[in-house]
């Protein structure tokens, strides 16, 4: 295509209409309202699904949901997941119908690449990509976060809670004959 | 403190006083770069939508110290490809022609004592030391360029070089009608003659104008535009901006430079532009004087005499804006627009000025 350029006449060729073109452009954006986010105090609210910073949960009963299988520290890509059973004569979970719980749960937030495998790996919905980012730290150890502080972010689930209606028929087999 | 000042004999008195003068104008300059920088980054900024640095110390106010600190203390990195010598001398050029020139700039009448004017050097050659001491700002560059000893720079100094001699010539003849219509030299009697109110003949009494030469005749306002835009051309604003050119110099001159070297450059480039700011404003929009309250007589008492510095400061400080907006308004020229703006138009131009003005004066005189 060959655009026709047509030649500028005495007006245009003082730089005149561009100069005032130029000012009201500019004069218009030094008033118009600003894109800038101030960060730290103002933030990018993430889309739902955002994969974030994974945070264990508990379930509606206030108890760790986490049965300490190491799914989710064996399928970790970058072996960020850390976690220490309790071991044969150890502490018993803190809700029924459970083997155990994890003595120490830990993700190391400087390795974690955010893939959402253990997420998806978890056969008891413990673990979620919630929508944290941008984590900081001022040291290294600071970003190892540890069972207690990833239940206290998690917060509590809102979806199933998985086994609670077969902890109710083992319940309901008490007194027989079952009425469920 | 005051009767031992008085007892001391005048020669003494003048040297004290003039290093007192000295010591404000080279610190309020400073203080102006360090804040120009400060308003430059913040304009661009509000006009590309965005906020600009805002959060050292309230509205970003102390970023310039900052900005200090870190030039200061960056690690200063000396290429093992350099000329030594002229690499550490470009940078100190930068900054000296411009805290030269600001000897001979009146920057207000007088605190009270008319003995004692507001200017460091009243020189009656003040103008031409004025272009004499500019014509050296091109050193800082050239040599800056042939120092880095490597290919961008050396584009960036050879431009500028091309671009700052071919500009001077105009800027230079651009500002000889003011010196006819005045009959001096001297800065101080060229803002003398730019006292009172505009006598255009068909000017309603009522309405007073100040008798600035950009507003006296058509002579001396096309004598203002060359001079204005020589002025872009010379402080390596856009849109004569080529020897920085950041797109196809990598930045320039100053591409080898680093920490307070790097510094000094910039400094010495927003040095210039309040210098020329300050020239603009003498030269054509009478220096410390407004028409109105009979701003326009040397100062009787202090208090008059911190006005007419503060207005002086005003009216640079607008053109500094000015500067500033055009930068971020404006694309760039092309290499062979600037020169053939500069010879082919500006020069000719100033040189028929110069003529129309001295046949003007001519006539004037024999009526």
């Amino acid at each position: 295509m060959i655009v026709k350029r047509k030649p500028l006449n005495l007006f245009e060729r003082l730089y005149l209409p561009a100069i005032i073109g130029g000012f009201k452009v500019t004069l218009r954006h030094f008033f118009s309202k600003k894109v800038t986010m101030q960060y730290p105090e103002q933030r990018w609210v993430v889309p739902e699904g955002y994969r974030g910073a994974p945070y264990l949960v508990k379930d509606q009963e206030g108890c760790t949901k986490c049965v300490s299988c190491q799914l989710c520290e064996f399928v970790c890509p970058p072996k960020a997941i850390k976690i220490t059973p309790p071991g044969p004569a150890g502490q018993l979970a803190d809700r029924p119908n459970a083997e155990k719980m994890p003595k120490e749960f830990e993700i190391n937030m400087l390795r974690c690449i955010f893939c959402g495998f253990c997420q998806e790996v978890c056969p008891e919905e413990a673990i979620f990509l919630m929508k944290d980012y941008s984590l900081t730290g001022t040291s290294r150890a600071e970003m190892i976060y540890n069972k207690e502080k990833l239940l206290a972010l998690g917060g509590v689930h809102a979806g199933v809670q998985k086994w609670k209606h077969k902890a109710e028929e083992a319940k309901a087999q008490e007194n027989f004959p079952v009425k469920v | 403190m005051m009767d031992w000042l008085n007892n001391l004999n005048p020669a003494t008195q003048f040297a004290l006083f003039t290093a007192a003068k000295v010591v404000g104008a080279f610190a309020v300059m400073m203080f102006m770069v360090a804040y120009i920088v400060l308003v430059e980054r913040r304009v661009c900024a509000f006009m590309q939508d965005r906020l600009g640095p805002n959060r050292c110390g309230p509205f970003g106010l102390l970023q310039p110290a900052a900005d200090a600190v870190k030039s200061f203390f960056k690690e200063e990195m000396t290429p093992a490809h350099v000329r030594k010598i002229f690499y550490i001398i470009a940078p100190m050029l930068a900054l000296i022609p411009a805290v030269l020139n600001l000897a001979v700039i009146p920057f207000g009448s007088t605190l009270g004592n008319p003995k004692n004017p507001m200017v460091l050097a009243n020189l009656n050659v003040g103008i031409l030391y004025t272009f004499g001491i500019v014509s050296l700002s091109v050193y800082s560059i050239v040599l800056a360029g042939y120092a880095a000893n490597s290919k961008y720079p050396f584009l960036g100094g050879i431009r500028s070089t091309a671009q700052m001699i071919s500009y001077e010539i105009a800027m230079g003849m651009s500002v000889i009608p003011i010196f006819l219509c005045v009959g001096d030299l001297n800065l101080s009697s060229v803002i003398q003659s730019q006292a009172g109110r505009l006598d255009w003949r068909w000017l309603p009494d009522a309405l007073v104008l100040p008798n600035w030469f950009v507003l006296q005749s058509p002579m001396t306002f096309f004598a203002f535009c060359i001079f204005l835009v020589s002025a872009f051309a010379e402080t390596n604003r856009t849109p004569f901006d080529l020897p920085e050119a950041e797109q196809e110099l990598a930045g320039g001159y100053n591409v080898e430079y680093s920490s307070i070297k790097f510094a000094l450059f910039f400094m010495g480039e927003y040095a210039n532009m309040i210098l020329v700011s300050a020239m603009m404003v003498t030269l054509f929009f009478g220096g410390w004087t407004l028409p109105w309250f009979g701003l326009d007589q040397p100062a009787i008492d202090l208090v008059h005499g911190v006005l007419h510095i503060g207005i002086f400061l005003g009216k640079v400080f607008l053109f500094l804006v000015m500067f500033i907006w055009i930068r971020w308004m404006w694309p760039r020229f092309r290499y062979d627009q600037l020169m053939d703006l500069g010879w082919r138009r500006f020069i000719p131009v100033a040189l028929v000025n110069i003529l129309v003005t001295a046949v003007w004066l001519w006539w004037q005189s024999g009526k």
